[in-house]
Protein backbone atom coordinates (compact mmCIF):
# COMPACT_ATOMS: atom_id res chain seq x y z
CA UNK A 1 0.00 0.00 0.00
CA UNK A 2 0.96 3.57 -0.38
CA UNK A 3 3.37 5.20 2.26
CA UNK A 4 2.36 8.46 4.59
CA UNK A 5 4.32 10.91 3.23
CA UNK A 6 6.93 13.22 4.84
CA UNK A 7 7.67 16.85 2.89
CA UNK A 8 10.11 19.70 4.33
CA UNK A 9 8.73 22.89 2.88
CA UNK A 10 11.35 25.39 1.39
CA UNK A 11 9.90 29.01 1.66
CA UNK A 12 12.37 30.79 -1.05
CA UNK A 13 13.16 34.41 -1.00
CA UNK A 14 15.87 36.19 -3.34
CA UNK A 15 17.48 32.88 -3.47
CA UNK A 16 17.18 32.07 -0.17
CA UNK A 17 15.24 29.73 2.17
CA UNK A 18 13.39 31.53 4.80
CA UNK A 19 11.48 30.36 7.78
CA UNK A 20 9.41 32.95 9.96
CA UNK A 21 6.69 32.42 13.17
CA UNK A 22 3.37 33.23 12.31
CA UNK A 23 4.01 34.02 8.16
CA UNK A 24 6.22 37.13 9.73
CA UNK A 25 9.70 37.95 11.01
CA UNK A 26 11.20 36.15 8.12
CA UNK A 27 14.52 34.67 9.00
CA UNK A 28 17.41 33.55 6.51
CA UNK A 29 18.22 29.63 6.55
CA UNK A 30 20.34 28.23 3.78
CA UNK A 31 20.71 27.70 0.03
CA UNK A 32 17.73 25.81 -1.26
CA UNK A 33 19.75 23.62 -3.62
CA UNK A 34 21.89 22.27 -0.31
CA UNK A 35 19.03 21.99 1.31
CA UNK A 36 17.05 20.08 -1.22
CA UNK A 37 19.70 17.94 -1.55
CA UNK A 38 20.13 17.02 1.75
CA UNK A 39 16.64 16.09 2.74
CA UNK A 40 16.21 14.01 -0.50
CA UNK A 41 19.53 11.88 0.54
CA UNK A 42 17.94 11.33 4.19
CA UNK A 43 14.10 10.55 2.74
CA UNK A 44 11.95 13.05 2.62
CA UNK A 45 9.26 11.90 0.52
CA UNK A 46 8.59 15.02 -1.84
CA UNK A 47 9.58 18.66 -1.67
CA UNK A 48 7.91 21.73 -1.96
CA UNK A 49 9.20 25.35 -2.80
CA UNK A 50 7.37 28.12 -1.98
CA UNK A 51 8.37 31.39 -3.72
CA UNK A 52 7.80 34.37 -1.63
CA UNK A 53 9.42 37.01 -3.39
CA UNK A 54 7.79 39.49 -5.03
CA UNK A 55 10.16 41.22 -7.92
CA UNK A 56 10.53 39.91 -11.41
CA UNK A 57 14.54 39.66 -10.80
CA UNK A 58 13.32 37.10 -7.35
CA UNK A 59 11.16 34.93 -9.80
CA UNK A 60 13.83 34.56 -12.68
CA UNK A 61 16.27 33.45 -9.53
CA UNK A 62 14.00 31.38 -8.54
CA UNK A 63 13.17 29.49 -11.75
CA UNK A 64 17.33 29.12 -11.97
CA UNK A 65 17.53 27.88 -8.61
CA UNK A 66 14.34 25.22 -9.63
CA UNK A 67 16.12 24.07 -12.16
CA UNK A 68 19.17 23.42 -10.71
CA UNK A 69 17.39 21.90 -7.70
CA UNK A 70 15.37 19.37 -10.44
CA UNK A 71 18.58 18.70 -12.17
CA UNK A 72 20.19 17.31 -8.86
CA UNK A 73 16.78 16.01 -7.13
CA UNK A 74 15.10 13.03 -7.90
CA UNK A 75 11.81 13.07 -5.78
CA UNK A 76 8.97 14.60 -6.61
CA UNK A 77 8.95 18.25 -6.69
CA UNK A 78 6.13 20.57 -5.88
CA UNK A 79 6.39 24.45 -6.33
CA UNK A 80 4.10 27.56 -5.51
CA UNK A 81 4.14 30.86 -4.62
CA UNK A 82 2.94 33.36 -7.85
CA UNK A 83 0.89 31.21 -9.44
CA UNK A 84 -1.62 33.38 -11.50
CA UNK A 85 -2.31 32.05 -14.62
CA UNK A 86 -1.79 28.76 -16.56
CA UNK A 87 1.58 30.94 -18.62
CA UNK A 88 2.94 30.29 -14.20
CA UNK A 89 1.81 26.15 -14.67
CA UNK A 90 3.84 26.21 -17.80
CA UNK A 91 6.87 28.24 -16.49
CA UNK A 92 7.60 26.10 -13.27
CA UNK A 93 6.82 22.82 -14.73
CA UNK A 94 9.18 23.08 -17.54
CA UNK A 95 12.02 23.60 -14.47
CA UNK A 96 11.02 20.25 -13.73
CA UNK A 97 8.22 20.90 -11.06
CA UNK A 98 5.51 17.57 -10.74
CA UNK A 99 2.77 19.17 -9.44
CA UNK A 100 2.12 23.32 -9.00
CA UNK A 101 0.38 24.37 -6.02
CA UNK A 102 -1.91 27.20 -6.73
CA UNK A 103 -3.13 29.50 -3.46
CA UNK A 104 -3.96 33.69 -3.66
CA UNK A 105 -4.07 32.79 -7.73
CA UNK A 106 -7.16 30.52 -7.50
CA UNK A 107 -8.78 32.95 -5.12
CA UNK A 108 -8.37 35.50 -7.47
CA UNK A 109 -9.63 33.91 -10.37
CA UNK A 110 -10.88 30.38 -9.32
CA UNK A 111 -11.04 28.89 -13.13
CA UNK A 112 -7.18 29.00 -13.34
CA UNK A 113 -8.04 25.76 -11.60
CA UNK A 114 -10.01 23.84 -14.27
CA UNK A 115 -7.57 25.43 -16.71
CA UNK A 116 -4.64 24.12 -15.43
CA UNK A 117 -6.21 20.61 -14.77
CA UNK A 118 -7.60 20.17 -18.20
CA UNK A 119 -4.36 21.49 -19.57
CA UNK A 120 -1.34 19.49 -16.93
CA UNK A 121 -4.21 16.73 -15.84
CA UNK A 122 -5.83 16.61 -11.98
CA UNK A 123 -2.51 15.08 -10.27
CA UNK A 124 -0.46 18.17 -11.35
CA UNK A 125 -2.91 20.45 -9.15
CA UNK A 126 -2.30 21.61 -5.62
CA UNK A 127 -4.95 23.68 -3.47
CA UNK A 128 -2.97 25.39 -0.97
CA UNK A 129 -5.08 26.86 1.78
CA UNK A 130 -4.22 29.06 4.77
CA UNK A 131 -6.62 29.09 7.22
CA UNK A 132 -7.50 30.88 10.19
CA UNK A 133 -10.68 30.30 13.03
CA UNK A 134 -12.51 33.45 12.67
CA UNK A 135 -15.53 33.43 15.48
CA UNK A 136 -15.30 29.56 15.90
CA UNK A 137 -15.25 29.54 11.94
CA UNK A 138 -12.67 28.32 9.41
CA UNK A 139 -11.87 31.19 6.53
CA UNK A 140 -9.86 31.53 4.29
CA UNK A 141 -6.43 33.80 4.14
CA UNK A 142 -5.36 35.35 0.92
CA UNK A 143 -2.09 37.23 0.55
CA UNK A 144 0.51 34.96 2.24
CA UNK A 145 -2.38 34.60 6.00
CA UNK A 146 -2.55 38.60 5.47
CA UNK A 147 -5.98 39.11 4.03
CA UNK A 148 -9.21 37.52 5.53
CA UNK A 149 -11.65 36.83 1.90
CA UNK A 150 -14.12 36.04 4.61
CA UNK A 151 -15.02 32.99 2.48
CA UNK A 152 -15.72 29.11 4.67
CA UNK A 153 -12.75 27.43 4.08
CA UNK A 154 -14.34 23.54 3.85
CA UNK A 155 -17.12 24.55 1.52
CA UNK A 156 -13.98 26.46 -0.69
CA UNK A 157 -11.75 23.50 -0.58
CA UNK A 158 -14.91 21.20 -1.98
CA UNK A 159 -15.06 23.82 -4.95
CA UNK A 160 -11.91 23.72 -5.50
CA UNK A 161 -12.06 19.45 -5.74
CA UNK A 162 -15.11 19.74 -7.93
CA UNK A 163 -13.11 22.08 -10.27
CA UNK A 164 -10.19 19.48 -10.46
CA UNK A 165 -7.87 20.14 -7.75
CA UNK A 166 -6.07 16.80 -7.13
CA UNK A 167 -4.44 17.35 -4.04
CA UNK A 168 -4.95 19.60 -0.66
CA UNK A 169 -2.40 21.00 1.39
CA UNK A 170 -4.13 22.70 4.87
CA UNK A 171 -1.86 25.20 6.58
CA UNK A 172 -3.60 26.02 10.00
CA UNK A 173 -2.52 29.79 10.33
CA UNK A 174 -4.04 29.33 14.16
CA UNK A 175 -1.01 26.76 14.49
CA UNK A 176 1.53 27.81 12.33
CA UNK A 177 5.26 28.52 14.12
CA UNK A 178 3.61 27.88 17.62
CA UNK A 179 5.20 24.49 17.19
CA UNK A 180 2.64 22.75 19.25
CA UNK A 181 1.00 20.13 17.25
CA UNK A 182 -1.02 19.99 13.73
CA UNK A 183 -4.38 21.19 13.75
CA UNK A 184 -6.31 18.18 14.10
CA UNK A 185 -10.02 19.16 14.29
CA UNK A 186 -9.10 21.29 10.95
CA UNK A 187 -7.39 18.45 8.91
CA UNK A 188 -10.19 16.22 10.14
CA UNK A 189 -13.01 18.63 8.66
CA UNK A 190 -10.78 18.59 5.38
CA UNK A 191 -10.68 15.45 5.31
CA UNK A 192 -13.60 14.19 5.80
CA UNK A 193 -14.94 17.10 2.92
CA UNK A 194 -13.08 15.59 0.19
CA UNK A 195 -11.33 12.38 -1.49
CA UNK A 196 -8.26 13.75 -2.70
CA UNK A 197 -4.73 13.59 -0.61
CA UNK A 198 -4.93 15.87 2.21
CA UNK A 199 -1.49 16.87 3.35
CA UNK A 200 -0.89 18.47 6.60
CA UNK A 201 0.65 21.56 7.16
CA UNK A 202 1.42 24.32 9.96
CA UNK A 203 2.29 23.25 13.57
CA UNK A 204 4.73 20.37 13.96
CA UNK A 205 7.45 21.20 16.93
CA UNK A 206 8.69 17.49 17.40
CA UNK A 207 8.47 14.07 16.05
CA UNK A 208 5.55 13.02 18.12
CA UNK A 209 3.49 15.72 16.75
CA UNK A 210 3.76 13.68 13.13
CA UNK A 211 2.84 10.36 14.86
CA UNK A 212 0.00 12.36 16.73
CA UNK A 213 -1.26 13.44 13.15
CA UNK A 214 -1.29 9.67 11.20
CA UNK A 215 -2.66 8.01 14.52
CA UNK A 216 -5.64 10.29 15.12
CA UNK A 217 -6.29 10.89 11.15
CA UNK A 218 -6.07 7.65 9.19
CA UNK A 219 -7.14 9.45 6.11
CA UNK A 220 -4.07 11.88 6.20
CA UNK A 221 -1.88 11.53 3.55
CA UNK A 222 1.40 13.39 4.34
CA UNK A 223 2.96 15.65 6.84
CA UNK A 224 4.80 18.96 5.83
CA UNK A 225 6.67 21.31 7.99
CA UNK A 226 9.88 23.65 7.45
CA UNK A 227 11.54 25.18 10.76
CA UNK A 228 11.71 21.53 12.38
CA UNK A 229 13.16 20.23 9.83
CA UNK A 230 15.62 23.13 8.65
CA UNK A 231 17.36 23.88 12.44
CA UNK A 232 17.62 20.25 12.66
CA UNK A 233 15.54 19.38 15.82
CA UNK A 234 13.46 16.94 13.82
CA UNK A 235 16.10 14.36 11.38
CA UNK A 236 13.71 13.02 8.88
CA UNK A 237 15.32 9.61 8.73
CA UNK A 238 14.99 9.69 12.58
CA UNK A 239 11.15 10.73 12.43
CA UNK A 240 10.34 8.05 10.01
CA UNK A 241 11.66 5.25 11.67
CA UNK A 242 9.94 6.12 14.59
CA UNK A 243 6.71 6.23 12.39
CA UNK A 244 7.50 2.80 11.29
CA UNK A 245 7.84 1.87 15.16
CA UNK A 246 4.81 3.35 15.64
CA UNK A 247 3.22 0.94 12.76
CA UNK A 248 2.22 3.63 10.13
CA UNK A 249 3.47 3.08 7.17
CA UNK A 250 6.08 5.23 5.53
CA UNK A 251 9.18 4.31 3.54
CA UNK A 252 12.48 4.39 4.44
CA UNK B 1 23.75 6.05 -26.91
CA UNK B 2 20.12 6.38 -25.04
CA UNK B 3 17.40 8.20 -27.36
CA UNK B 4 14.65 9.74 -25.33
CA UNK B 5 11.73 10.08 -27.35
CA UNK B 6 10.06 13.34 -28.24
CA UNK B 7 6.58 12.87 -29.82
CA UNK B 8 5.14 16.12 -28.11
CA UNK B 9 4.17 14.31 -24.80
CA UNK B 10 4.89 15.43 -21.29
CA UNK B 11 8.21 17.03 -19.70
CA UNK B 12 11.49 15.17 -20.06
CA UNK B 13 13.80 17.66 -17.85
CA UNK B 14 13.87 14.91 -15.31
CA UNK B 15 14.21 11.78 -17.20
CA UNK B 16 16.96 13.39 -18.74
CA UNK B 17 18.83 14.62 -15.73
CA UNK B 18 18.16 11.17 -14.17
CA UNK B 19 20.60 9.54 -16.97
CA UNK B 20 22.58 12.56 -17.00
CA UNK B 21 23.24 11.95 -13.01
CA UNK B 22 24.08 8.01 -13.75
CA UNK B 23 26.89 8.79 -16.03
CA UNK B 24 24.53 7.77 -18.96
CA UNK B 25 24.71 9.40 -22.67
CA UNK B 26 20.67 10.29 -23.21
CA UNK B 27 19.53 12.33 -25.80
CA UNK B 28 15.52 13.64 -26.46
CA UNK B 29 14.91 13.04 -30.06
CA UNK B 30 12.20 12.66 -32.61
CA UNK B 31 14.76 12.05 -35.70
CA UNK B 32 13.92 9.00 -36.77
CA UNK B 33 18.14 8.03 -38.05
CA UNK B 34 19.40 9.03 -34.21
CA UNK B 35 16.68 6.45 -32.68
CA UNK B 36 18.12 4.17 -35.57
CA UNK B 37 21.71 4.74 -33.91
CA UNK B 38 20.40 4.90 -30.49
CA UNK B 39 21.57 1.58 -28.47
CA UNK B 40 18.70 2.05 -26.13
CA UNK B 41 15.50 3.31 -26.64
CA UNK B 42 13.02 5.25 -24.24
CA UNK B 43 9.32 5.71 -24.52
CA UNK B 44 8.60 8.45 -22.07
CA UNK B 45 4.64 9.50 -21.62
CA UNK B 46 2.35 11.53 -19.25
CA UNK B 47 -1.21 12.68 -19.90
CA UNK B 48 -4.11 10.57 -21.70
CA UNK B 49 -4.12 7.75 -23.58
CA UNK B 50 -5.63 8.54 -26.81
CA UNK B 51 -3.93 11.72 -27.39
CA UNK B 52 -0.42 10.12 -27.02
CA UNK B 53 -0.87 7.10 -28.97
CA UNK B 54 -2.07 9.58 -32.06
CA UNK B 55 0.76 11.98 -31.73
CA UNK B 56 3.09 9.07 -31.58
CA UNK B 57 1.76 8.02 -34.97
CA UNK B 58 1.08 11.38 -36.46
CA UNK B 59 4.66 11.94 -35.92
CA UNK B 60 5.54 8.03 -36.97
CA UNK B 61 7.44 7.28 -34.58
CA UNK B 62 5.45 4.30 -33.80
CA UNK B 63 7.08 2.31 -36.60
CA UNK B 64 10.32 3.33 -36.03
CA UNK B 65 10.19 2.02 -31.98
CA UNK B 66 8.35 -0.69 -34.05
CA UNK B 67 11.22 -1.79 -36.35
CA UNK B 68 13.82 -0.79 -33.90
CA UNK B 69 12.24 -2.81 -30.88
CA UNK B 70 11.82 -6.10 -33.53
CA UNK B 71 15.39 -5.44 -33.85
CA UNK B 72 16.13 -6.82 -30.32
CA UNK B 73 17.23 -3.00 -29.37
CA UNK B 74 16.13 -2.53 -25.83
CA UNK B 75 13.35 -0.64 -25.39
CA UNK B 76 12.09 0.84 -22.25
CA UNK B 77 8.49 2.28 -21.06
CA UNK B 78 7.66 4.88 -18.89
CA UNK B 79 4.36 5.16 -17.18
CA UNK B 80 2.41 6.60 -20.21
CA UNK B 81 4.85 5.02 -21.95
CA UNK B 82 4.53 1.68 -20.85
CA UNK B 83 0.80 1.42 -21.35
CA UNK B 84 1.33 2.66 -24.77
CA UNK B 85 3.47 -1.06 -25.18
CA UNK B 86 -0.15 -3.15 -24.53
CA UNK B 87 -2.75 -3.51 -26.83
CA UNK B 88 -5.77 -1.95 -26.01
CA UNK B 89 -6.37 0.73 -23.30
CA UNK B 90 -9.69 1.41 -22.05
CA UNK B 91 -9.29 4.94 -20.91
CA UNK B 92 -11.98 6.65 -22.23
CA UNK B 93 -13.50 4.14 -24.89
CA UNK B 94 -11.08 1.51 -26.60
CA UNK B 95 -8.20 2.55 -27.85
CA UNK B 96 -4.89 0.76 -29.87
CA UNK B 97 -1.47 0.85 -28.50
CA UNK B 98 1.55 -0.57 -30.29
CA UNK B 99 0.65 -4.21 -29.63
CA UNK B 100 4.39 -5.27 -27.90
CA UNK B 101 2.92 -6.57 -25.02
CA UNK B 102 -0.23 -8.68 -25.65
CA UNK B 103 -2.93 -7.50 -22.60
CA UNK B 104 -5.00 -4.37 -21.91
CA UNK B 105 -5.44 -1.43 -19.30
CA UNK B 106 -8.21 -0.47 -17.85
CA UNK B 107 -9.31 2.14 -15.38
CA UNK B 108 -9.03 1.56 -11.72
CA UNK B 109 -12.34 3.69 -11.39
CA UNK B 110 -15.00 0.69 -10.67
CA UNK B 111 -12.30 -1.76 -8.93
CA UNK B 112 -10.78 -0.44 -6.08
CA UNK B 113 -12.62 0.28 -2.72
CA UNK B 114 -14.80 3.24 -1.99
CA UNK B 115 -11.90 4.40 0.03
CA UNK B 116 -8.45 4.64 -2.07
CA UNK B 117 -8.41 7.92 -3.96
CA UNK B 118 -7.60 7.94 -7.76
CA UNK B 119 -5.21 8.56 -9.23
CA UNK B 120 -2.86 6.47 -7.04
CA UNK B 121 0.05 8.93 -6.22
CA UNK B 122 2.67 8.33 -3.84
CA UNK B 123 5.13 5.69 -2.44
CA UNK B 124 4.60 2.03 -3.11
CA UNK B 125 6.37 -1.23 -2.54
CA UNK B 126 7.62 -3.48 -5.39
CA UNK B 127 7.13 -7.05 -5.06
CA UNK B 128 10.05 -8.46 -7.41
CA UNK B 129 8.87 -11.90 -9.26
CA UNK B 130 10.93 -12.10 -11.75
CA UNK B 131 14.71 -11.67 -10.00
CA UNK B 132 16.44 -12.00 -12.86
CA UNK B 133 15.58 -8.95 -14.77
CA UNK B 134 18.26 -6.38 -15.60
CA UNK B 135 16.19 -3.62 -13.88
CA UNK B 136 16.25 -4.79 -10.83
CA UNK B 137 20.30 -5.80 -10.81
CA UNK B 138 20.76 -3.22 -8.13
CA UNK B 139 16.89 -3.21 -6.24
CA UNK B 140 15.39 -4.74 -3.73
CA UNK B 141 12.22 -6.81 -3.17
CA UNK B 142 10.18 -4.37 -1.18
CA UNK B 143 11.78 -1.10 -2.86
CA UNK B 144 9.84 2.04 -2.89
CA UNK B 145 9.05 3.79 -6.28
CA UNK B 146 7.21 6.64 -7.14
CA UNK B 147 3.40 6.47 -8.82
CA UNK B 148 1.21 8.33 -10.31
CA UNK B 149 -1.65 6.81 -12.46
CA UNK B 150 -5.47 5.49 -12.62
CA UNK B 151 -5.05 2.98 -15.35
CA UNK B 152 -2.97 -0.03 -14.70
CA UNK B 153 -2.16 -3.25 -16.01
CA UNK B 154 -3.48 -6.66 -14.37
CA UNK B 155 -0.71 -8.63 -12.10
CA UNK B 156 -1.68 -12.05 -13.82
CA UNK B 157 -0.16 -11.15 -17.69
CA UNK B 158 3.44 -13.21 -18.52
CA UNK B 159 5.37 -9.99 -18.94
CA UNK B 160 4.97 -8.96 -15.26
CA UNK B 161 8.39 -8.83 -13.74
CA UNK B 162 7.16 -7.15 -10.39
CA UNK B 163 3.88 -5.95 -9.15
CA UNK B 164 2.47 -3.60 -6.83
CA UNK B 165 -0.74 -3.25 -4.85
CA UNK B 166 -3.01 -0.93 -4.36
CA UNK B 167 -6.35 -2.35 -3.38
CA UNK B 168 -5.41 -4.69 -6.18
CA UNK B 169 -2.21 -6.24 -7.54
CA UNK B 170 -1.23 -4.66 -10.70
CA UNK B 171 2.01 -4.90 -13.19
CA UNK B 172 4.33 -2.55 -11.91
CA UNK B 173 7.30 -3.51 -14.40
CA UNK B 174 7.02 -5.36 -17.49
CA UNK B 175 9.83 -7.26 -19.62
CA UNK B 176 9.93 -9.60 -22.27
CA UNK B 177 12.95 -10.26 -24.42
CA UNK B 178 14.04 -6.58 -25.26
CA UNK B 179 11.28 -4.67 -23.75
CA UNK B 180 11.23 -3.22 -20.74
CA UNK B 181 8.88 -1.07 -19.08
CA UNK B 182 7.46 0.64 -15.78
CA UNK B 183 4.17 1.72 -14.74
CA UNK B 184 6.26 4.17 -11.86
CA UNK B 185 8.35 6.84 -12.43
CA UNK B 186 12.05 5.66 -11.79
CA UNK B 187 13.10 9.89 -12.31
CA UNK B 188 11.40 10.59 -9.09
CA UNK B 189 12.13 7.56 -7.07
CA UNK B 190 15.31 8.99 -5.58
CA UNK B 191 18.31 6.27 -5.70
CA UNK B 192 16.04 3.35 -6.06
CA UNK B 193 14.19 5.00 -9.53
CA UNK B 194 18.01 5.62 -10.79
CA UNK B 195 19.06 2.03 -10.30
CA UNK B 196 16.46 0.76 -12.54
CA UNK B 197 17.83 2.92 -15.10
CA UNK B 198 21.19 2.09 -14.28
CA UNK B 199 20.11 -1.66 -14.72
CA UNK B 200 18.36 -0.89 -18.05
CA UNK B 201 21.77 1.27 -19.45
CA UNK B 202 23.60 -1.69 -18.23
CA UNK B 203 21.85 -4.47 -20.54
CA UNK B 204 24.21 -6.23 -23.12
CA UNK B 205 27.56 -4.26 -21.63
CA UNK B 206 30.18 -6.53 -20.26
Amino acid sequence: MITKRIIPCLDVRNGRVVKGTNFQNLNDVSSPVELGEFYSSCGADELVFYDITASAEGRQLFTDILKEVASKIFIPLTVGGGINTVEDFDRVLKCGADKVSVNSGSIKNPDLISQAARLYGNQCVVISCDIKRVDGVFHVFAKGGREDTGMEAISWIKRCVDMGAGEVVVNSIDTDGVKKGFDIDMLKAVCEAVNVPVIASGGAGSAEDFITLFKEIPDIDAGLAASIFHFGEVQISDLKKLLKENNINVRL
Amino acid sequence: MIAIIDYGVGNLFSLVSSFKAIGADAVITSDKNTIRKADKIILPGVGAFEDAAKKLRESGLDKTVLEEAAKGKPLMGICLGMQLLFAHSFEYGCHEGLGLIDADILPFEGRLGKELKIPHIGWNALKINQKDCPLFKYINDGDHVYFVHSYFAEKDIAECAASAEYGIDFTACVWKDNIYACQFHPEKSGTVGLNILRGFCEIGEN
